[in-house]
């Protein structure tokens, strides 16, 4: 399938390992990523705190822009923060006929239009809703038998639920328990697996930031998880860059890998930890999983 | 609803969390099978189980009608008006055996059972925001006249019922006790919104300078999806935050200001995020000389460790650090041009759906009253009449009078103005 593919900062910033990822990903599961390159930054809810109708516009464009990708079927985003702030901006714009003609006539002088209803999935609502877990697990090649993968959703993605569109039918906040599962890997749940990572206060905080993600980390560690995974670059800033921080901060010693999702699944569907960019990340996946184990009835 | 009332009662199972911090022992779970129709709430199975089975149980309540805030639980872990919660929904949501757990609020300390102490965290919070109008002088003989959009703009706060839930999920207070929290601050708004009040700026410059206020929210949307009530704190308290930044100017001890002027001024000049330089503007002030700021230098210092290892296995490269991604030039431009025309405009326009609803939730209406009031304008000038009316009205409906979609039932209960009115002749949008 198609898609109108926007990637965010941070993913080909501070974690460039996920951009890459998710390229490499993708043509295995044959998603086509049309990369919205002209769109800006979210606004990641604080150009929204600055000034709601700014966020509300600049988002707006990039809606405008997927819209005019020919034959892509939606938008897809790889960031948790990402889907939050722009389904909050959506949720206004198509809300009031009236308010959306107000955003599109600053729009106008590059000749762009938003039209209500455009669909925007996470990778990890695309994977669940659009290629479904039965076509994923029939792609595998390498399950991740014996690997035991705590979630870490985002706050961003889980909440509020009747904006996100999670409901009975659509059990999202689920998703990443269900991923796993569908990769053969063994899901850890743990107390922080739907909370904060601490992230938007990293500046105005830090010790309380750095508190949150330290606990979560260390509440999946006494869960005996091997990793985390998430789908959010911001989470994973403050879990993985952060962790030598945060580990002191909760006093503890801590060595959790975090993967992306897109690595996550790239490794299930046969792909290399170094293609995925796992030598990355400040805790090496590598230090903690042993993939000789993992790796059981590679077809490759 | 006919139907729901009449059908029989049946069997519902209560795992309730039992605790008497006087007794010494340890908390436990405590299970009753009670006997309902499953439209009835989970308060009258706590109460029938109380009077039952067993006369201790501790749960506090008055109304029983989602009122009077009195009865916060959590039911199978999320935060409840235990009156408010039909038991067939809430054996839904429960596991798999359909045992409907119970337990006190969190954040606050239990006094028994279900009965957590509001007086020591939620009420103390809330005096610390002024929660009564300071009033502006002179104060008229009769009552203040305000426009009727700047008093819309804080029903929403008014709303708020005290129940307590948000506290209870508050993921900032989990790690910051001293957090003021979702409930004090939505309250704040209360006030700081009022055009009445004469402390606007006050009131603003002391939650933004306390390293327990405004820039401690960690934006986690848990008090959103907490409260009964739809009062969205964490909306009032960046509407807070905005106030304080945008109208105020107020510089904080905590970074909230320079954060908030970094990221919306690097998104302007390069159209995406450049995290090397944010991190030193947040802490050094909004220019490329930010980083040379002593408080920037202090904070590199300390972030030493993770920035070498960032370094050393390759996350971050110098040539990354030192250089912006941008978008393309005309891009660029395009994204500058909304800059100025939006931020140029002389006043803020705000969308809140909880006063004009949806399209769809406004029946007969299409094209309802789009903004309502900006927050009122800086101190010292008179409270702003309307927020300016939308560029193109849109077509002429079968609206009622001007403005009548901002109607609100401003009751301290107020429900939701949303899909409340909207049920029975509402028509499609004139926007498919």
């Amino acid at each position: 399938m198609k898609v109108a593919y926007w990637p965010g900062c941070v993913s080909r910033g501070f974690t460039p390992e996920l951009h890459g990822s998710m390229a490499k990903v993708a043509p295995l599961l044959d998603i086509e990523l049309v990369e919205l390159d002209r769109a800006c930054c979210t606004g990641a809810g604080v150009i929204a705190e600055h000034n709601q109708e700014l966020a509300d516009t600049l988002n707006a464009r990039t809606f405008a822009l997927a819209q005019q990708v020919p034959g892509a079927e939606l938008m897809m985003n790889i960031c948790s923060t990402c889907q939050g702030a722009q389904s909050e901006c959506q949720e206004r714009l198509d809300a009031s006929a009236e308010y959306r003609e107000h955003v599109n006539a600053t729009l106008a002088s590059e000749g762009l239009s938003y039209e209500k209803g455009l669909t925007n999935k996470n990778f990890l609502w695309l994977l669940v809703e659009e290629i479904g877990l039965d076509e994923l697990r029939s792609r595998v090649r390498r399950p991740l038998t014996n690997l035991k993968v705590g979630p870490f959703y985002g706050c961003y993605i889980v909440r509020p639920r009747k904006r996100l569109g999670i409901d009975a039918e659509h059990p999202r906040d689920s998703y990443l328990h269900q991923v796993i599962d569908a990769l053969g890997g063994t899901v850890i749940d743990y107390a922080g697996m739907r909370k904060c990572c601490g992230f938007p206060i990293i500046t105005m905080n830090k010790e309380a930031s750095l508190k949150q993600a330290g606990r979560h980390l260390g509440d999946a560690e006494d869960a005996e998880a091997d990793c985390l995974v998430t789908p959010c670059p911001l989470c994973h800033l403050n879990l993985d860059l952060q962790q030598p921080l945060a580990s002191g901060v909760v006093g503890r010693e801590l060595n959790m890998p975090v993967l992306h999702l897109p690595q996550l699944v790239g490794l299930a569907l046969g792909l290399d930890p170094k293609e995925l960019g796992m030598g990355k990340h400040v805790v090496r996946p590598t230090s903690v999983i042993d993939w000789s184990a993992s790796v059981v009835g590679a077809a490759a | 609803m006919a139907e729901a009332h009449d059908r029989p009662p049946e069997s519902f199972t209560l795992r309730l969390r039992r605790y008497d911090p006087e007794s010494g022992e340890a908390p436990y779970w405590d299970e009753h099978t009670v006997e309902l129709e499953p439209h009835r709430s989970v308060l009258e199975a706590i109460l029938q189980a109380r009077d039952r089975f067993d006369g201790s149980i501790g749960i506090r309540c008055s109304c029983r009608q989602a009122i009077c805030g009195s009865c916060g639980v959590r039911v199978n872990g999320e935060p409840a008006l235990a009156c408010h919660t039909h038991l067939d929904a809430a054996r839904t949501s429960a596991g798999t055996e359909g045992v409907i757990e119970i337990e006190p609020m969190g954040n606050m300390p239990v006094i028994k059972d279900l009965i957590v102490d509001m007086d020591a965290v939620h009420w103390k919070k809330v005096q610390r925001v002024t929660p009564w109008l300071l009033a502006k002088e002179p104060v008229p003989e009769r009552e203040y006249l305000v426009s009727k959009e700047s008093m819309v703009d804080v029903t929403q706060t008014m709303a708020c019922i005290q129940c307590g839930a948000c506290v209870s999920d508050c993921l900032a207070m989990e790690v910051d006790p001293g957090f003021i929290g979702p409930a004090a601050l939505a309250k704040a708004y209360r006030f700081v919104g009022d055009p009445r009040d004469d402390e606007q700026r006050e009131r603003l410059t002391d939650l933004a300078q306390d390293p327990h206020g405004i820039f401690d929210c960690t934006h986690c949307f848990k008090c959103v999806e907490a409260c009964p009530k739809d009062v969205n704190p964490m909306g009032q308290i960046m509407r807070l935050r905005r106030i304080a930044t945008s109208d105020q100017h107020i510089k904080d001890h905590n970074n909230g200001k320079r954060h908030e002027a970094a990221f919306t001024t690097l998104i302007k000049d390069n159209g995406l995020l450049w995290e090397a330089e944010l991190l030193p503007r947040s802490y050094g002030g909004n220019s490329w000389f930010g980083k040379f700021a002593p408080s920037a230098g202090k904070e590199l210092l300390s972030s030493l460790p993770a920035i070498l290892k960032a370094l050393v296995r390759g996350k971050v490269t110098p040539a990354g650090a030192l250089k912006p991604h941008k978008i393309p030039r005309e891009d660029l431009k395009a994204v500058q041009g909304i800059y100025e025309k939006v931020e140029g405009r002389e006043q803020r326009y705000e969308l809140n759906l909880y006063v004009t609803a949806s399209d769809e939730e406004v029946s007969g209406n299409g094209a309802s009253a789009a903004a309502t009031g900006a927050p009122p304008s800086p101190a010292g000038e008179e409270p702003s009449a309307v927020a300016p009316p939308p560029v193109d009205p849109g077509p002429p409906s079968a609206a009622g009078p001007e403005g009548e979609s901002a109607q609100v039932g401003a009751g301290e209960d107020a429900e939701p103005p949303t899909g409340a009115h909207a049920d029975e002749n509402s028509q499609e949008g004139d926007d498919s």
